[in-house]
């Protein structure tokens, strides 16, 4: 379930490194947890219409993280330091991801979560992580106008999630909803979520989206199996 | 018929192994229904399975073992708190009384979507004649199902022999009248109205109003309100749908009418607010006449304090005075003449608090746990993980946590409460927090209206637990 033993390595550089090396910074679970509730609201089960409560709660979250850190000022370009970092540095276990500051304090650090008890699919933290570790080299992705056209196939489903979230525009959530309301099948709705912030490749923004419209599940899959190759690379390197 | 299914159900699910489910035997909702004689369970495959009491015996010795239910495995055990010291006294136990298939797998063409055949939610109606009636419904579509008995048939037709196939009208010579003759008891369930395209999103609540005409169905984003006799019209109620869907923020999670006033009903949201509504007030309620919220410990705040505050659950006591509401680490009481906090916090499992990343990952932290109150209003009743589930005794503020398992337990034994602990040294019996099984979740549960008497869903076995004492 855990990835026991996996080796961390943590940069010295990191900021909010406190006493305990093996506790994030809040700001690294914070960005964890952006990316997690992407993901998670990307792959939903699309055979069935996907519940509204939960997607609905994950979009919230999603946009309380996004708040904090726009006050922070985090929001848009990445700090200077994640660009060098190699990808593979931030493949954190969720058992470390899920220690609280308060650790640091001086409590040991809550002993690792038995197998078994909790079903973590421990496969999508590496998606995760891959995601940004493509990321870091072209910090240029938070900024409106990044060049898509050298991006593989794999960043449209993420990508066009990220790009929703990057306009200021509260329309960002739409896109998330767009398919459990019922004008799903209205493209000029549809278009115009897209559309809503300024998207200087179109084409490939539209591709992206026309690829997830008609069999979901499928989209959802191939999803799948391509972050699964990407991370494969990654973690040969 | 329903012989074959017995066979059929036990050659699926009678395995070794406990932790093999199928899954569409998953149980979905417990009901009982106003007298307690019978008691429903709605499982994740569209079936509706019905159970009825037997009369109560006195008896010198007990019957031992289990009794296994069509479907469902049903044991019986008792509670703890009270033991019989004397007489044995065989209390009624529940029987498989009817199975039937409520609602079956559907696809959307327009969405390209299918629509669960899972029962979500039964309601029974309080019994007018010989007949029963109960609502079911599944993501879509509500139905109104009419149970009944046939004990008697009738035999001596003319025109017909005893298989049914006409006779030669040149042979018949003389003429009878045919006569009712007893047969073995057969219950049937027809569904006598079906309520459908009213909803878009999907539905979680159904509930019967007082006034036994008409009852409402709400959904994420609406709630309508029915007659039963009309089934191709319903008045929608509330609608919380924003006009751009962007701004969507919050959705209602459950509802339910007053027990006694048939103008009134509550209903609660993910973001952790009940609003109470007067239907005389206006056509559409979408103003609320009170507004239930607590306001936020800022000692406590997360990202997860908005998930986690989401009710799941909203439930009227039978006096109409209270209402009680479920998240996912509390149960809360309120009384409706106070609107800024409740007046009752019950911590159902909070060690779970410092767990909240790894049940965010997991999607544990979107469970859905219900609560009922006993039929006094006196003790209270939510799940757990790992098959737990605790009582709540409003008066003496005495707490207990019991397992719903079959390992643990013998049939007819006393449940041992269960501990769990949080940290430090762990007690013999105890189990500690990180060897919970998270997917042994009890979300449904039922509490007989005038005795202590409660069903227990655990995945897909149904445990009935009876007090000793008479």
């Amino acid at each position: 379930m855990f990835a026991r033993g996996l080796k961390r390595k943590y940069g010295d550089q990191e900021e909010g490194v406190e006493g305990f090396s093996t506790v994030p910074s809040y700001s690294l679970q914070r960005q964890s947890l952006l990316d997690m509730s992407l993901v998670k609201l990307q792959l939903c089960h699309m055979l069935v219409e996907p519940n509204l409560c939960r997607s609905v709660l994950i979009a919230n979250t999603v946009r309380q993280i996004q708040e904090e850190m726009s006050r922070d000022g985090v929001w848009h370009g990445m700090a200077p330091q994640n660009a060098e970092r190699a990808p593979i540095d931030r493949l954190v276990s969720t058992e470390i991801l899920c220690r609280t500051a308060r650790a640091a304090d001086g409590e040991h650090p809550t002993p690792e979560l038995e197998d078994g008890s909790l079903q973590i699919s421990a496969s999508e933290l590496p998606i995760v992580s891959s995601a940004q570790g493509q990321r870091s080299p072209q910090s240029s992705l938070w900024e409106m106008d990044s060049p898509q056209e050298n991006r593989g196939s794999f960043h449209k489903s993420l990508d066009h999630i990220f790009e929703t979230l990057e306009n200021k525009n509260p329309s960002s959530v739409e896109d998330l909803f767009s398919d459990v309301d019922s004008s799903y099948y209205d493209l000029d709705t549809v278009l115009t979520g897209m559309m809503s912030g300024t998207k200087p490749s179109l084409c490939s923004g539209l591709d992206g989206f026309t690829a997830a419209t008609p069999p979901p599940s499928s989209t959802c899959k191939s999803d799948l199996t391509e972050l699964d190759h990407v991370v494969e690379i990654l973690v040969e390197t | 018929m329903e012989e074959d299914i017995d066979t059929r159900k036990i050659n699926n699910s009678f395995l070794r192994d406990h932790s093999y489910a199928t899954e569409a035997d998953i149980i979905s909702t417990v009901e009982f229904n106003h007298t307690g004689e019978l008691l429903a369970t709605g499982d994740k495959g569209g079936r509706v399975v019905i159970f009825q009491r037997e009369q109560e015996v006195l008896v010198e010795e007990q019957t031992p073992d289990v009794v296994l239910g069509s479907i469902l495995r049903v044991l019986k055990f008792s509670l703890p708190s009270l033991q019989s010291k004397n007489q044995v006294h065989r209390r009624g136990e529940y029987n498989v009384y009817s199975t039937f298939q409520s609602h079956e797998p559907e696809f959307d063409y327009l969405k390209s979507l299918e629509i669960e055949e899972k029962i979500n939610k039964i309601r029974w109606l309080p019994q007018q004649n010989a007949a029963y009636f109960l609502l079911s419904t599944n993501d879509k579509t509500v139905k109104l199902w009419k149970v009944s008995e046939r004990d008697k048939r009738p035999e001596g037709y003319n025109l017909k022999d005893e298989e049914g196939r006409l006779r030669d009208p040149a042979t018949i010579t003389t003429l009878r009248v045919p006569v009712l003759r007893p047969m073995d008891l057969m219950v049937e369930a027809t569904p006598r109205r079906v309520f459908a395209n009213a909803h878009t999103y999907h539905i979680n609540s159904i509930s019967v109003n007082s006034d036994y005409e008409t009852y409402m169905s709400a959904d994420d984003l609406r709630i309508n309100l029915w007659n039963f006799e009309i089934t191709n019209q319903s008045f929608n109620i509330v609608d919380i749908k924003p006009a751009n869907m962007e701004e969507l923020t919050e959705v209602i999670t459950a509802a339910e009418f007053h027990p006694h006033h048939c103008n009134t009903f509550v209903y609660s949201s993910s973001k952790g607010t009940i609003r109470l509504c007067d239907m005389r007030a206006s056509a559409l309620c979408d103003r609320h006449t009170k507004f239930f919220e607590e306001p936020e410990d800022p000692s406590n705040r997360s990202f997860f304090s908005e998930i986690i505050s989401s009710i799941s659950d909203v439930k009227f006591s039978h006096s109409g005075r209270y209402i009680m509401t479920r998240d996912y680490l509390t149960v809360k009481v309120w009384d409706l003449n106070m609107e800024n906090r409740p007046i009752e916090t019950y911590q159902v499992h909070d060690y779970l608090r410092s767990k909240l990343c790894s049940l965010y990952e997991n999607d544990c932290i979107f469970d859905k746990f219900e609560c009922v109150w006993n039929g006094s209003d006196s003790v209270i009743m939510t799940g757990s993980y790992n098959n737990f589930f605790r009582m709540f005794d409003r008066n003496t503020k005495r707490d207990v946590t019991l397992e719903a398992s079959r390992e643990n337990s013998k049939p007819r034994a006393i449940l041992k409460p269960r501990k769990v602990c949080v940290g430090g040294k762990r007690r013999k019996d105890e189990i500690s927090v990180d060897s919970l099984d998270f997917s042994k979740k009890i979300l449904h549960t039922a509490w007989h209206p005038s005795e202590n008497i409660i069903a227990v869903a655990a995945t897909n076995n149904l445990y009935i637990f009876q007090d000793k004492v008479n």
